[in-house]
């Protein structure tokens, strides 16, 4: 069941993000943050398909999560799911064509290898 | 130069409350459900009386500020910056975990944790964005 839950939220967070990734940059970057501007950013957000299926998808991986951290640790549930960021930063690569230097990819793998250690 | 300094200040206030509100909500909706007595089948009824506990709630509430956050972040940084400069919510995780929840963390967690501050720091000296930015949609007619 544990590892059942672990998978859906891998699966439902990475696609999730991308397409949130996706969806944000059409959007563009938000550069006021006062309560009408939010408000219609929000409501904009709301039309945006993209955004729509990638909220959905983050709800399952909530809701599989809330149901994860019944069954497990919160030491074990958090970092169990940082899978999603090994194949999150491939897709950035290849999908979204983000350029990623040495030292982007070393502080990437370092980050992998910390949350693998967690892990044991 | 002014405007990569203001982007840089913009990134860093942002990733902050993505990571606070993110382990700060993870450890809220973990104590309130342990109060509830956990949730046993799938039925969504039992999802929502665990709403209204208080520290369910909370949880759920800053949980949404951080969706909220992490999306407005995604509009104008890249995601594979993103994402390892937001990790550092997963060894903030276990060191609430071990404070308040007073859970085990072996020498290996620890060395996981090291790792993962290492990583977010260099991560964090690089250019947030190295994406052309996209005409927003709002300006589109």
């Amino acid at each position: 069941m544990k590892w059942l839950l672990v998978g859906v939220i891998v699966a439902a967070t990475t696609v999730g993000e991308v397409l949130q990734a996706v969806g944000m940059k059409r959007h563009g970057e938000i550069e006021d943050f006062r309560p009408g501007a939010l408000g219609k950013v929000l409501g904009l957000l709301a039309r945006n398909k993209l955004i729509i299926a990638s909220v959905a998808l983050m709800a399952v991986s909530f809701f599989a999560f809330m149901k994860l951290l019944t069954v497990a640790e919160l030491s074990f549930a958090v970092p169990a799911t940082a899978a999603t960021y090994v194949f999150e930063t491939v897709l950035a690569k290849y999908l979204l064509k983000e350029q990623i230097g040495w030292v982007r990819w070393t502080g990437a793998w370092l980050v992998a290898c910390g949350v693998a250690l967690l892990f044991l | 130069m002014a405007e990569t300094a203001r982007l840089r200040l913009k990134t860093r206030a942002f990733t902050a409350l993505v990571v606070l509100s993110n382990v700060l909500g993870n450890f809220s909706l973990t104590w309130g459900l342990r109060r509830v007595g956990g949730l046993l089948g799938f039925s969504p009824i039992a999802y929502v009386e665990a709403m209204f506990n208080p520290w369910v709630a909370l949880g759920v509430s800053l949980l949404i500020l951080w969706l909220l956050s992490h999306m407005a972040l995604l509009s104008w940084a890249d995601l594979s910056y993103v994402l390892p400069v937001t990790s550092m919510g997963y060894a903030l995780a276990a060191v609430v975990g071990r404070v308040f929840l007073h859970e085990q963390i072996s020498w290996t967690r620890w060395a996981g944790i090291l790792f993962i501050m290492l990583g977010v720091w260099l991560v964090a000296r690089t250019a947030p964005r190295s994406t052309p930015q996209l005409r927003p949609e709002s300006a589109q007619s």
